[in-house]
């Protein structure tokens, strides 16, 4: 049995359609990443799984269970977190910790145990008595992921978790969500940050309410068409003005100090784009074929669905 | 079930509790402002500046002047000479009640016929001039019912005063109030508008509040259900309310000497059930409400009308007729019916039933709407 399944979950607001016919599966104790930019139904997805939102159409189940019939048992299941901070901040990191304890019904006995263990390992115990107003960005994730912890879930949903936190944090966050996964639990994040994606089992790429790509990190750059020539230059934002012009690639985009250019023909096209480049009297530290990140196939199919779209347009 | 709701209640009573003005302005202010309104809203008039222009001189004329000072309600500020300053004195408002005595007051008297005094009285505020007024017709005809007995005595025909001068003698009698004393009629009326500021204010801003900051989702994802919800989300309120309540009686009997007169057990019950359709107006606010600011602005709105077409500061069957009718649905009109009958007159359910009926209706309406509104923004 999957963690999570869906079939055709739609969820339509209004004239806008969130989350357009999704069908992902999520094995047991597996992370599996939502990656898509803003707006792409990330959390509209989130929310129909954590049964606090009912799909339009379509049907979803957590850990076997319902989640348009059966939201109780999938509550009972689940650990959401908000991609807003969602806890009290007047009230202390104990004070909100007890509170989703008694809310879950956690037995007292072994509840002092339980909060401890995971003080402990999110190194927040000095901070128990702080006002939860009062903790950094990093410390308010690592709370509410705390609090989302307290009565053990199978699945947790997480929503853009490490959205503005500093990147040590963030390492932090995830060497917590490791950890998790080693004692069973499966996980399901979304995230904006494809680095982050790479960190997961299995991923699936989300555009404008479309599951447009899935499969392991790998197996999705693979479907990335053609290969990446990274053209390494100070000059990287006036050479890909140039290429653009010029060159004939699949896609053309500049990632920091560097072009990538996307291509059926990787040696003719780093042997004509020297060549323009030198002609045109700017220069390039470095021309190699490299292989893809995720980045490049997102960029890339977000580039062919764009085109496909004007061309459906069109006719 | 229980387990949760309490749970609920702890972390609303520790939120709004943790802040010390907090406290203050939910406990200490409602009370302070009881007190303050009701010494200074009162509608008994005393101390009233007069002006007498007396052409006549005589020791009638004197006499017709001291029964106004000697009630103690009108204190001679001015003497005019001229009609001319009878004007004057108006215009600046020296005075608002003008005693004009014309010469031969006396004379007239004494011989029979009827003498002919003025009193004018500053209409610009109505109420007040009407009391005023009433308080001069009647030390007037308490000074002529004297003179009358004093003539037929002179006369030597005696007994005709009964038969001719006052043929019947109107006592009145004002029960619950015997001294028409304005604090027995504004005291209730605070105490019911400060429960409806405490609890609108409160629970108006409540749910909306963990709209707006998303602590709702959060707590949406746990086993909690909506009853509990909400019912955590308003009970900690009402008990604010029977809190505020309990403190504003006990300063209406140290300061005001106002006891409950009915029965206790009684009051509460009912306000129990003002209270309970305050906040399921004030959750219907809330759950339509996007910002805390909208829900705060609401409420003021929605209170304006409660308070002043409730009979608290003008009787309600003054009104124009469709007023009256849309008086019905307001809650403090019949929570007003209900403090003053079981405070004041100390009457039994049984005399107020309407009240409690309607009062009833009302508060089970406006929880149902916004229970039932509350489902359909988190679907």
């Amino acid at each position: 049995m999957d963690a999570i399944r869906t079939e055709g979950l739609t969820r339509r607001f209004k004239d806008l359609t969130a989350v357009n016919r999704l069908t992902v599966n999520v094995k047991r104790g597996e992370i599996f990443g939502l990656v898509g930019p803003d707006g792409a139904g990330k959390t509209t997805t989130m929310r129909m799984l954590s049964a606090i939102l009912t799909p339009t159409d379509g049907s979803g189940w957590v850990m076997g269970y319902d989640i348009r019939t059966e939201c109780a048992a999938v509550k009972d299941r689940i650990a959401y977190m908000s991609q807003q901070f969602g806890l009290y901040t007047d009230l202390t990191v104990m004070e909100n910790i007890e509170f989703y304890a008694d809310l879950y019904g956690v037995a007292k006995k072994g509840r002092r145990e339980r909060i401890d263990e995971l003080l402990n390992f999110s190194y927040m115990h000095p901070f128990k008595r702080r006002l939860a107003g009062n903790l950094s960005g990093g410390m308010k994730q690592k709370l509410q992921l705390m609090c989302a912890l307290i009565h053990t879930p199978e699945v947790m949903l997480l929503d853009e978790p490490t959205n503005g936190v500093d990147p040590v944090s963030r390492r932090d966050f995830w060497r917590i969500l490791y950890r998790l996964l080693s004692e069973g639990v499966t996980i399901f994040v979304s995230t904006a940050y494809l680095d982050e994606a790479e960190r997961c089992n299995r991923i699936g790429l989300m555009h404008e309410g479309e599951l447009i790509a899935q499969g392991t990190p790998s197996e999705v750059k693979k479907l990335m068409r053609g290969r990446i020539i990274a053209i390494t230059s100070p000059e990287a934002r006036r050479i890909a003005y140039l290429l653009k012009s010029e060159l004939e690639a699949v896609s053309i985009c500049i990632f920091g100090d560097s072009v990538h250019v996307v291509t059926d023909s990787p040696e003719k096209t780093s042997v004509s784009a020297g060549k323009i480049i030198s002609e045109s009297g700017l220069s390039a530290d470095s021309i190699r074929s490299i292989d893809a990140t995720l980045e490049d196939v997102f960029v890339s199919m977000l580039g062919e669905k764009r085109a496909s779209a004007g061309a459906e347009d069109e006719n | 079930m229980f387990g949760r709701l309490k749970h609920m209640f702890i972390k609303e009573f520790l939120q709004l509790l943790r802040d010390p003005r907090m406290r203050m302005i939910t406990f200490a202010g409602p009370v302070i402002q009881m007190t303050v309104f009701a010494f200074a809203l009162t509608t008994d008039v005393m101390n009233i500046n007069t002006a007498v222009l007396d052409f006549d001189h005589t020791k009638s004329s004197r006499e017709f002047v001291e029964y106004f000072t000697s009630s103690g309600y009108f204190e001679v500020t001015e003497y005019a000479d001229s009609q001319s300053d009878i004007a004057d004195i108006l215009d600046y408002s020296r005075a608002r009640l003008v005693i004009n005595l014309p010469s031969g007051f006396e004379d007239d008297l004494l011989s029979g016929r009827t003498a002919k005094a003025q009193v004018l009285v500053d209409g610009t505020d109505s109420n007040t001039a009407s009391i005023v007024f009433g308080y001069a017709n009647r030390i007037v005809a308490d000074y002529s019912r004297a003179k009358m007995v004093e003539f037929e005595n002179a006369s030597g025909s005696a007994g005709m005063v009964g038969a001719e001068g006052a043929p019947f003698e109107i006592v009145t009698r004002s029960w619950f109030n015997p001294n028409l004393e304005s604090k027995y009629y504004f005291v209730p009326g605070l105490i019911a508008v400060m429960i409806l500021v405490i609890s609108m204010v409160m629970t108006s801003v409540a749910i909306v509040r963990e709209k707006e900051i998303g602590t709702i989702e959060q707590v949406m994802v746990t086993p909690i259900t909506r009853t509990e919800f909400i019912l955590g989300k308003t009970v900690p309120f009402a008990i604010v309310g029977y809190i505020v309540m309990t403190l504003m009686l006990i300063v209406a009997m140290l300061v005001f000497g106002i006891r409950v007169n009915g029965s206790i057990v009684l009051l509460y019950l009912l306000t129990g059930i003002y209270l309970f359709g305050n906040l399921g107006l004030a959750l219907l606010i809330s759950v339509t409400a996007r910002t805390q600011q909208q829900a705060v602005l609401t409420a003021f709105l929605v209170m304006m009308p409660c308070v002043l077409l409730s009979g608290f500061l003008f009787p309600v069957h003054n009104m124009p007729e469709i007023i009256q009718y849309a008086a019905f649905l307001n809650p403090m009109r019949w929570y007003l019916d209900i403090l003053r009958g079981v405070i004041i007159k100390g009457v039994g359910a049984g005399d107020i039933l309407c009240a409690i009926v309607a009062q009833t209706v009302l508060a089970c309406s406006f929880v149902m709407l916004a229970v039932s509104r509350f489902r359909k923004t988190m679907a």
